[in-house]
C-alpha cells in the first residue's frame, strides 16, 4: 500500500469488517445443518412416496380364487371368471393365472417333494382396478354370480389396513425427525448468529456510543449474518442436492432402491434452505444486538 | 433536591450543560462508585476531573456519555434529565458529545481516516462535506502520513491522537475526554491541550479526566477533585 493517501479518491468503508474467522466457524455450522435438514427433507419425500406406492399397489388390485363346478375343468372356470370380470365396472384388466404360476406360487408354502399334480390347486385370477373408479369387492363379486362362477374375492383389504398404518407413520415418523433437525438446525444457527455478534461487541459498543441509532445497529449486523447464513444454507442445501441427484442417477427410475424413490422434481424442495436460514440469522441477529445494546445502557 | 447544584463557572446551575443532583452510581450491587454528586457544568466551561485511580473519574464520565445510569440522583444534560430521554432520542444527544476513551475503542477494520470520520458518517453526513476536514485534522495531530493505516499497526501514542481526533471531528457541544495525554509525549500534550482549548473557544463545554497534574497546572483550568467517590472539589485548582 503506498504512504500517500488520496483525499479525494477515499470511500468510506463498510462499517463492519468484509470477513474475519468468526464467519468461518458460522458459515461451517450453518452449512452442514442446512445439509442434514436438506437430507432428511429429501429422505422424507422419498420414504412419503414409498409409503403412498405400497398402499395404491395394493389398493389397485385384487385376487380372485375360483372353485370350478365339476361340470368344467379349472382352467375353462378361471377363463370364464376372468372374462366376467374384465368387463365390470371399475376393472382395467382380469387375467386368469396359468395352472404353473398358481402352483409355482403355493410351492413355498407347501414346502420341497409335494407333487402338486394330486393337490386341487385352486385357480386365481388377477383384477387390476380402474385407479380412478376401482371396483369393490362387492361389485366383483355380483359380477362373477352373474356369470354364475363360483369364486371368491380377496380385494387385499385385510393387508391394505395394516399396510396404510405403516405408511402413516413411516410419513409422520420422517416428519417429525424431519421437523426435529430443522428445529435443531434453526436452533444453533441462532446460537451461532449470537457467538459471532457477540465476539464483535466492541464494534457495536463503538457505533452505539457514537451515537448511532440501536436500529441502524441491529440491522447492520442482520444483513450481515442473514447474508453469511443464506451462503451457508445454499452450500448446505446444494450438498444435499448433489446426494439426491446421485441417488437418483445410480438408481434409476426407481431411485437408489423402489423403498426410497427420487424424484428430479423431489430436489427442489432443498431451495427454501438458504432463505429460511438467513431468515432464521437475520431474527437471531436482530434480538442479539438488541439485547447487547440494551445491556450497555 | 435538597441541596442547590454548585456551579463551578459561576454561572446559573439551570442553564448549565451539564447538571448533577444528588447523583450516586454503583455497578451492580457492588458499592457505591460515586457517591452524592451535586455540581453543574456551564455551557462553554472547561474543566478537568482529578482524583486517584478508582476515585470514579471514569464513572464519571461514562454517566455524561451516556454509557451508564446512576443508581440514584438525576443527571442532567443540555437541560433534560437523561433519565426522560428516549431510546430513540439517545442516539442523537449522543451526537452532541465527544468522547476520548481511555482504551480509545477504535475499529481494527477500519482505517485511521476511517475511524476519524466515523461520527460524521453516522450522524449522516455525504463523504463530499468533510472529506477535506477529516484529513485537515489527522493532519494537525500528526497523522498526516497515516491516514491510510489501520489502528493495530499504529502507536500508542497514534492511537490516542486518532481517538482525539475522532471525538473532536464533529465539533461536539460536550467534549469528554478520559486520559487524553496519557500515551503521549509532553510536547504533543501541549498540542492537544490546546486543541481543547481552541474547541472550548469555539464553545464546546470540555471536561478532562487526567492524571497529568503538569497538565492541569499549565492550563488554569477549574477542577472537579474526586475522593473515593465524592466530589471534594469545585472550582480553580488550589494554587493554580
Amino acid at each position: 500500500m503506498s504512504d500517500i493517501f488520496d483525499v479525494a479518491r477515499w470511500r468510506p468503508a463498510p462499517f463492519l469488517p468484509e470477513s474475519d474467522a468468526h464467519d468461518g466457524a458460522l458459515t461451517f455450522v450453518v452449512a452442514v445443518l442446512c445439509f442434514l435438514a436438506c437430507l432428511t427433507a429429501l429422505g422424507v419425500i422419498a420414504s412419503d412416496r414409498a409409503a403412498r406406492g405400497w398402499s395404491d399397489d395394493l389398493a389397485s388390485e385384487a385376487t380372485v380364487i375360483v372353485r370350478p363346478k365339476t361340470t368344467e375343468s379349472p382352467d375353462s372356470a378361471a377363463a370364464r371368471a376372468a372374462e366376467a370380470l374384465a368387463g365390470a365396472p371399475g376393472v382395467s384388466e382380469a387375467r386368469a393365472i396359468e395352472r404353473a404360476k398358481a402352483e409355482a406360487l403355493i410351492a413355498p408354502w407347501l414346502g420341497p417333494g409335494v407333487d402338486l399334480e394330486d393337490l386341487p390347486v385352486p385357480r386365481l385370477v388377477a383384477v387390476t382396478l380402474d385407479p380412478e373408479r376401482p371396483a369393490t369387492a362387492a361389485g366383483l363379486d355380483r359380477a362373477l354370480k352373474a356369470a354364475g362362477v363360483d369364486a371368491v374375492v380377496d380385494d387385499h383389504s385385510m393387508w391394505i389396513a395394516d399396510i396404510r398404518r405403516a405408511a402413516g407413520l413411516t410419513r409422520w415418523f420422517g416428519l417429525g425427525v424431519f421437523l426435529l433437525i430443522a428445529a435443531a438446525a434453526a436452533a444453533v444457527v441462532a446460537f451461532a448468529t449470537r457467538a459471532g455478534l457477540a465476539a464483535r461487541r466492541d464494534v457495536v459498543e463503538t457505533l452505539h456510543l457514537t451515537g448511532a441509532q440501536d436500529a441502524f445497529i441491529a440491522e447492520l449486523f442482520q444483513v450481515r449474518f442473514a447474508r453469511t447464513a443464506a451462503v451457508a444454507g445454499l452450500f448446505g442445501a446444494a450438498g444435499a442436492a448433489i446426494i439426491g441427484a446421485f441417488l437418483r442417477l445410480v438408481g434409476g427410475g426407481a431411485g437408489l432402491t423402489p423403498v426410497l424413490p427420487v424424484k428430479w422434481i423431489d430436489l427442489l424442495a432443498v431451495a427454501p434452505c438458504p432463505v429460511a436460514a438467513a431468515l432464521v440469522a437475520a431474527v437471531a441477529a436482530r434480538l442479539t444486538a438488541a439485547a447487547l445494546i440494551r445491556e450497555m445502557t | 433536591m435538597s441541596r442547590k447544584p454548585l456551579s463551578s463557572g459561576g454561572s446559573d446551575a439551570e442553564s448549565a450543560v451539564v447538571r448533577f443532583d444528588d447523583v450516586s452510581m454503583r455497578y451492580g450491587r457492588g458499592p457505591e462508585t460515586l457517591k452524592d454528586l451535586n455540581f453543574a457544568l456551564p455551557h462553554g466551561s472547561f474543566h478537568f476531573v482529578t482524583g486517584a485511580s478508582g476515585a470514579g473519574k471514569s464513572s464519571l464520565l461514562k454517566l455524561m456519555y451516556l454509557a451508564a445510569r446512576p443508581s440514584r440522583g438525576l443527571v442532567h444534560l443540555f437541560g433534560q434529565d437523561v433519565a426522560t430521554v428516549s431510546a430513540e432520542n439517545r442516539p442523537f444527544m449522543r451526537r452532541r458529545i465527544g468522547v476520548v476513551f481511555q482504551e480509545f475503542r477504535l475499529l481494527d477494520h477500519l482505517s485511521a481516516f476511517d475511524n476519524a470520520a466515523l461520527p460524521l458518517r453516522i450522524a449522516g453526513r455525504k463523504p463530499d462535506s468533510y472529506r477535506n476536514d477529516v484529513a485537515e485534522l489527522l493532519t494537525w495531530v500528526g497523522l498526516k502520513n497515516r491516514m491510510h493505516a489501520m489502528p493495530p499497526t499504529l502507536a500508542g501514542g497514534e492511537k490516542q491522537r486518532l481517538a482525539i481526533a475522532r471525538a473532536v471531528v464533529n465539533r461536539p457541544d460536550i467534549l469528554l475526554a478520559d486520559e487524553p495525554t496519557g500515551n503521549v509525549d509532553h510536547e504533543m500534550g501541549l498540542r492537544i491541550l490546546r486543541l481543547f482549548v481552541e474547541l472550548n473557544r469555539m464553545g464546546a463545554t470540555v471536561l478532562i479526566a487526567t492524571h497529568d497534574q503538569d497538565l492541569v497546572a499549565r492550563s488554569g483550568m477549574p477542577v472537579l477533585h474526586l475522593d473515593r467517590g465524592r466530589l471534594v472539589r469545585v472550582g480553580p485548582r488550589a494554587g493554580a
